[in-house]
């Protein structure tokens, strides 16, 4: 009964994230919108372990232990860049680009 | 009654999402995804997944937030500046790809799952009940998702190594 409404919701979520990710300059606020997106998918985990079985929550378990983990290490690798060039921005990560 | 509770949580969840993405802020930008994820925490109770509803609040709003906004008072980045949402193209193009995106995932809220291998109504209902609620999510994952629990852990501890390696200026 409630499987397609968090479906939906889930997915306007989704895209949400990555609209952010993609006009957002911000690192910060860019892996603010990457954990949103992992939290769309935890809910269509759980809407679907309620007709499917509890291995969708379990795996809800295993998203959370990632994104504990990716957040750690990606707020350690901000700091880093913040301290070389002094500030958070896209705009100035550009060490890749030729010329 | 459910339904109409489930859509008033789902609307503030996309609501303040999309005021999480718009606000120039990174502190208000923190605080609307918050709110964000206690809107989800409250629809995980109403999909019965009480556990992980209290997991996503003390792990989510409450670990992984905190660390976040740790992070942006620590550089400093409240104070207003020049904003950093990208010009006209970006913006046309951001939003041309994510409705190209939202039409490619409409289908799948539609879409009826097979009865073949849906369990029958009132089983995961029954399982909490006979288990409890923590009971029936750690039975499974200590039985038949344990080596992934064990992985999990050293998942974890690879990433306490490396984010004191990355964030120690010298060793």
């Amino acid at each position: 009964m409630l499987l397609s409404p968090a479906l939906a919701i889930s997915a306007v979520l989704f895209v949400l994230g990555v609209a952010g990710v993609l006009f957002r300059r911000n690192v910060i606020i860019i892996f603010m919108c990457v954990e949103l997106m992992l939290n769309a998918v935890n809910l269509t985990f759980v809407a679907l372990a309620q007709s499917l079985g509890m291995g969708g929550q379990v795996f809800v378990f295993f998203v959370m232990a990632v994104a504990a983990a990716e957040a750690a290490v990606g707020l350690a690798i901000i700091l880093a860049v913040y301290r070389h060039k002094q500030s958070v921005s896209l705009q100035n990560m550009n060490l890749l680009r030729d010329g | 009654m459910i339904l109409t509770f489930f859509w008033i949580f789902g609307v503030i969840a996309m609501g303040s999402a999309l005021l999480c993405i718009t606000r120039k802020n990174p502190v208000a930008s923190a605080l609307w995804l918050v709110v964000t994820l206690f809107a989800l925490a409250a629809l995980f109770v109403l999909l019965d997944a009480q556990f992980i509803a209290v997991l996503q609040i003390l792990v989510y709003a409450g670990a992984i937030m905190v660390l976040f906004l740790f992070v942006i008072m620590l550089l400093n980045l409240g104070r207003p500046g020049p904003t950093d949402i990208r010009g006209p193209a970006g913006l046309l193009t951001a939003t041309v790809l994510a409705g190209a995106l939202l039409l490619l995932l409409r289908p799948i809220s539609e879409a009826a799952l097979p009865s073949s291998i849906q369990l029958p109504p009132g089983t995961v209902l029954a399982l909490q009940q006979q288990q409890g609620i923590v009971g029936s999510v750690a039975n499974p994952l200590f039985d038949a998702y344990l080596i992934p629990f064990e992985i999990a852990s050293v998942l974890l501890l690879a990433a306490i190594v490396g984010a004191v390696v990355l964030a120690k200026r010298k060793l």
